[in-house]
C-alpha cells in the first residue's frame, strides 16, 4: 500500500480495526494449489460422506435413524449460519425464526395440495424449495436492514426477529392455527423399497441429500471468489471496498444464502414429524444454534458438523439422565426444563478457554501435532 | 483429473452401489418378531405428561396417580400375570417435546401402548406417528373430538366427554339459569377452546363475546377486560386450571363480576386454590362440570377404595381431582387391557376398546363402538360453596352433535374389591 503521511507507531501496531469475533477464527484457509477441481474434489468427498452415512443408516434402529435425520436437518442450518457468522462476521440471532419460515412454508405447501386432493412424490421437493425460495427472501430484506446496521445493533434486531414467531403463528390463528401448529402428511417411503423399509431410515436419507447438497454448495462458495469476498469484508470493511468489493452487496448476499440454508433445514425438520409448531422453535433455539456454531468452530463447515451433533445430542440428555439415575421427582422436573442449556453453556465456557478455535480447532490442532512428531526424527 | 481423485470417486461409487442394497432382511424380522412391550412377565406402556411448564400445576399429578394405580395392581400381581410398567416422559406441554419424547417410547422403548398423553396441542401433533406406527393410543387426557375419528386415525381413543358435549351441557345450564344474560366465552386458542365454543354456540347461538389466551402468554388482562367492557354476565371458560386461576384472579382484579362456568379440566377446586392462595375466595360460586366422583365426597365407595390405593402409593401428593382422573383412567386402562385377553396383542386391544362396555367410576357410560372413539358421553354439574366442590342437579348425556341434551338416571356403578375390575 502507498501511505503518503508517515504512518505513526501505533498505526502500525494496531491491526487494521479487528472483528470481534477474530479470536474464534480459523486462519486464512489453506491454499488449495493446483490439486484439480476444487467442484471435483468435494462431490467426491460428499458421496463418500453420504455413502458412509447411507450404510450407518441401514444397520441402526429407528430411532437413532431419526437422530441421524436430525443432525442432518440441523447441519443444513449450521452450514449456513457459520458461513455468515464466521466467514462474513455478521451475528445474527434470528435463524430459529429463519427455519420456522421454512418449515410453515413447507407445512402450508403440502397442506394445499393435500386440501385439493393432489398427491405425488414431487411435492416433497417442491415444498422444500418452495421453503428454501421463501426464507432466502426473508433473508433478502432481513439483509438488506442488516447491511446499515452493525455489532449488537444487528443482533438486537434479528433478535426482535426470534421472538416474532410464536406472536405471528397465534395473531395469525386463521393461517398458522396457534401454538397448536400445523399438520401436513406424513413422508413414507416409496413402495419399491419393500413393505418393511424402516420410514425413519427414509427420514434419514431425505435429511441426508439435503445435508450434503448444501454442504457441497457451500464448500465451493467458501472457496470461489465470492468466498475471499465474505472474509474480506469481515476482515476490513474498508480494505475490501478499496480492493473493488461491493460491501453492501456481498453482506446482502450472505445473508440471503445463509437464509436459505436455515430455510431448507428448517422444512426438512417439519417433513421429519409432519408438523410444526411455534414450540418447535423457541428464541432458545436461535441461542443453542449460535452456540452450536461457535463450540463447533465458527466459520468451519466441519465445525458446523460437530454443532449439528451437539445439538441433537443435548435434546435427548435431560430424559436419559433422569432415566439413568433414578433421581427425585422434585429434581429431575427441575432438571427437565434446564439442563440442556447449562450443559450448552458449560462446554461453551469450557472450549472458549480451551480452544478458542472450537472444536473443529481443537482435533486439527490435535493432528497437525501429531503428525510433526511422527515426520520430526528422534533426536 | 487426477489419479487421486479419480480413485476417491471409484471408492465412492462402489460404496454407494453397496449402500443401495436395501437392508429389508432386518426390518422384516422385527415386524414379525412378538408383540412390542409384552413378554411373559410384563406390559410396557408410555405416556407423555406436563411434568414441568405451563400445564404442570395439577396436571402432573395425573400420572403419578396412575402409576400408584399399577402399583396397586401389579401388588396383587398384574394382569393376567403381567405387571404394568408405565413409562411417564416429561413433555413440557410444549408439541416440540412431545414430538420427540413419543418417538422415543414408541421406537426406542418400544412400548405396547400409549395411554393417557396429556393436552391437546401436544397430542395432536404425534397423531400421524401413533397412526403410521398402529400403536394403541388410548385415552387421551383431553376431551378435542381429534380423537374421535375412527377412519383417520383407527388406534386413537378419547376418554373424557370432549369439549362440545360439555360446552352443550355447560350452556343448556346457563340458558335455563340465566335466560336474557349476556353470554361470553373464553377460551384456549386451540381445539379445546374452539371446541368448546362451538358446543356453547350450539345451545345458545353466537356469544355475546369471545376471547382467547394461548399458554406461552401469562397475560390474560386485556382479554378479561374486553370481557368486562362487553358487559358479561356469565363467563363460559375452556381454560386449564393454571389459566382459571389466571382469568378469575385479573377479573376479581378489575372488579370484573359474573359467573364463571368452566371447563372440567380447569376447575379442580384443590388444584385452583393452591394457585390463588390467600385469594381462592374468589372461587366461591364457581359453577363447573365433571363425570367422575368428587373427591370431597367420603361417603362414595370409588373414593374410598382410591384414597387407600392414594394412601399406600401416592401419600406425597395431595388427592385431589386430578388424582381421581389418574385412577380412574387406569382402573379403564386394566378393563381393556382384560378384555384384549390373556394374549394382548395391538389389534386385540383396540378391538377391544371398540366393543365398549366398560362401567367404572365415570357417571355416564362410554360411547365407544366401532364408529365412535369418543369417551364419557356426559357430565353432572358442581358448584363450589363454603370452599367445598360438590354436584347438584341432574346427570346430563349427549353427543358431539345435533343430538339434544337429556338426563340420565342410572344410578352410579359401586367398584369391585380393591378397586381391581375382573372382566
Amino acid at each position: 500500500m502507498t501511505a503518503t503521511r508517515p504512518s505513526t507507531r501505533s498505526d502500525v501496531d494496531r491491526p487494521a480495526r479487528p472483528s470481534p469475533l477474530r479470536r474464534l477464527l480459523p486462519g486464512a484457509p489453506a491454499t488449495t494449489g493446483p490439486r484439480g477441481s476444487t467442484l471435483l474434489r468435494h462431490l467426491a468427498g460428499a458421496v463418500l460422506a453420504g455413502a458412509l452415512v447411507v450404510l450407518l443408516t441401514n444397520q441402526l434402529p429407528p430411532y437413532q435413524n431419526l437422530q441421524v435425520a436430525r443432525v442432518c436437518a440441523f447441519l443444513c442450518v449450521t452450514a449456513g449460519y457459520t458461513v455468515l457468522v464466521g466467514l462474513n462476521g455478521q451475528l445474527s440471532l434470528g435463524h430459529g425464526a429463519l427455519m420456522a419460515t421454512g418449515a410453515y412454508t413447507v407445512a402450508l405447501v403440502q397442506r394445499g395440495f393435500d386440501e385439493r386432493g393432489v398427491q405425488g412424490r414431487w411435492i416433497l421437493p417442491l415444498s422444500l424449495l418452495a421453503a428454501v425460495a421463501a426464507t432466502a427472501l426473508a433473508g433478502l430484506v432481513i439483509g438488506l436492514a442488516a447491511a446499515r446496521l452493525r455489532g449488537p445493533y444487528l443482533a438486537g434486531v434479528t433478535l426482535a426477529v426470534a421472538t416474532l414467531v410464536p406472536a405471528v403463528s397465534t395473531i395469525f390463528t386463521g393461517v398458522f392455527n396457534g401454538e397448536q401448529g400445523l399438520r401436513f402428511p406424513a413422508e413414507t417411503p416409496p413402495a419399491f423399497l419393500g413393505a418393511y423399509f424402516q420410514p425413519e431410515r427414509w427420514l434419514a436419507w431425505i435429511a441426508l441429500l439435503a445435508a450434503l447438497l448444501t454442504v457441497l454448495l457451500l464448500a465451493n462458495l467458501v472457496r470461489s471468489r465470492f468466498g475471499r469476498s465474505l472474509r474480506a469484508v469481515r476482515d476490513d470493511e474498508v480494505a475490501a471496498r478499496l480492493a473493488g468489493i461491493h460491501v453492501a452487496r456481498t453482506q446482502v448476499l450472505a445473508f440471503v444464502v445463509s437464509a436459505g440454508c436455515a430455510g431448507l433445514g428448517g422444512g426438512v425438520y417439519a417433513v421429519l414429524t409432519a408438523t410444526v409448531a411455534p414450540g418447535k422453535f423457541p428464541l432458545e433455539l436461535s441461542l443453542f444454534l449460535l452456540m452450536a456454531i461457535v463450540i463447533g468452530g465458527l466459520g468451519s463447515l466441519t465445525g458446523a458438523v460437530w454443532g449439528a451433533v451437539l445439538l441433537v445430542a443435548l435434546q435427548d440428555l435431560p430424559s436419559l439422565l433422569t432415566e439413568t439415575f433414578s433421581l427425585s421427582g422434585g429434581l429431575a422436573q427441575r432438571l427437565e426444563g434446564n439442563l440442556a442449556l447449562a450443559v450448552f453453556g458449560l462446554i461453551l465456557i469450557v472450549v472458549m478457554l480451551a480452544a478458542p478455535g472450537g472444536l473443529h480447532g481443537a482435533v486439527r490442532t490435535v493432528a497437525a501435532r501429531l503428525r510433526a512428531r511422527r515426520r520430526a526424527p528422534e533426536h | 483429473m487426477r489419479p487421486t481423485t479419480r480413485r476417491i470417486l471409484a471408492a465412492a461409487t462402489g460404496l454407494a452401489l453397496l449402500a443401495a442394497v436395501p437392508a429389508c432382511a432386518d426390518d422384516e424380522k422385527q415386524a414379525a418378531e412378538n408383540v412390542p412391550g409384552v413378554t411373559d412377565t410384563e406390559i410396557v406402556i408410555g405416556t407423555h405428561q406436563p411434568l414441568t411448564g405451563p400445564a404442570a400445576p395439577g396436571y402432573s399429578k395425573i400420572s403419578a396417580a396412575t402409576k400408584a394405580y399399577f402399583e396397586h395392581i401389579n401388588s396383587k400381581g398384574g394382569v393376567n400375570g403381567r405387571k404394568i410398567v408405565y413409562k411417564v416422559m416429561d413433555d413440557g406441554y410444549n408439541p416440540a417435546n412431545t414430538e420427540n419424547v413419543v418417538r422415543k417410547l414408541v421406537l426406542d422403548d418400544k412400548v405396547f401402548a400409549l395411554l393417557g398423553g396429556l393436552g391437546t396441542p401436544t397430542h395432536t401433533n404425534v397423531l400421524e406417528f401413533v397412526k403410521t406406527q398402529k400403536v394403541p393410543d388410548l385415552f387421551v387426557s383431553s376431551g378435542s373430538r381429534n380423537w374421535n375419528q375412527p377412519d383417520k386415525y383407527p388406534t386413537t381413543f378419547g376418554w373424557q366427554p370432549d369439549y362440545t358435549v360439555e360446552g352443550k351441557i355447560l350452556a343448556t345450564w346457563v340458558k335455563q339459569q340465566f335466560p336474557g344474560a349476556k353470554v361470553c366465552h373464553f377460551g384456549q386458542n386451540d381445539d379445546f377452546g374452539r371446541d368448546s365454543l362451538a358446543g356453547v354456540e350450539k345451545v345458545l347461538g353466537p356469544v355475546a363475546a369471545k376471547q382467547t389466551y394461548t399458554t406461552t402468554n401469562q397475560q390474560v388482562g386485556p382479554a378479561i377486560g374486553a370481557l368486562k367492557a362487553a358487559g358479561c354476565q356469565v363467563v363460559i371458560s375452556a381454560s386449564i386450571p393454571g389459566f382459571t386461576a389466571l382469568a378469575m384472579g385479573q377479573a376479581a382484579g378489575q372488579g370484573f363480576r359474573a359467573q364463571w362456568v368452566v371447563s372440567n379440566v380447569g376447575a379442580d377446586y384443590t388444584t385452583l386454590s393452591n394457585q390463588l392462595g390467600d385469594k381462592k375466595v374468589i372461587l366461591e360460586g364457581m359453577v363447573a362440570d365433571n363425570y367422575l366422583p368428587m373427591v370431597g365426597d367420603t361417603a362414595n365407595p370409588w373414593i374410598q377404595e382410591y384414597t387407600k390405593i392414594h394412601q399406600k402409593y401416592n401419600a406425597a401428593n395431595p388427592i385431589d381431582g386430578n388424582a381421581i382422573y389418574g385412577y380412574s383412567m387406569a382402573y379403564t386402562f386394566v378393563q381393556a387391557l382384560l378384555a384384549a385377553g390373556k394374549d394382548p396383542t395391538r389389534e386385540k386391544l383396540v378391538e377391544a376398546v371398540q366393543k365398549g362396555g366398560f362401567r367404572g367410576p365415570g357417571l355416564t357410560p362410554f360411547r365407544y363402538s366401532d364408529d365412535v372413539h369418543a369417551g364419557y358421553s356426559g357430565v353432572r354439574l358442581n358448584k363450589v360453596q363454603n370452599g367445598a366442590q360438590a354436584y347438584f342437579g341432574p346427570t346430563y348425556t349427549t353427543d358431539d352433535g345435533d343430538a339434544a341434551v337429556t338426563e340420565f338416571t342410572e344410578p352410579p356403578t359401586t367398584p369391585p374389591a380393591d378397586a381391581i375390575p375382573t372382566t
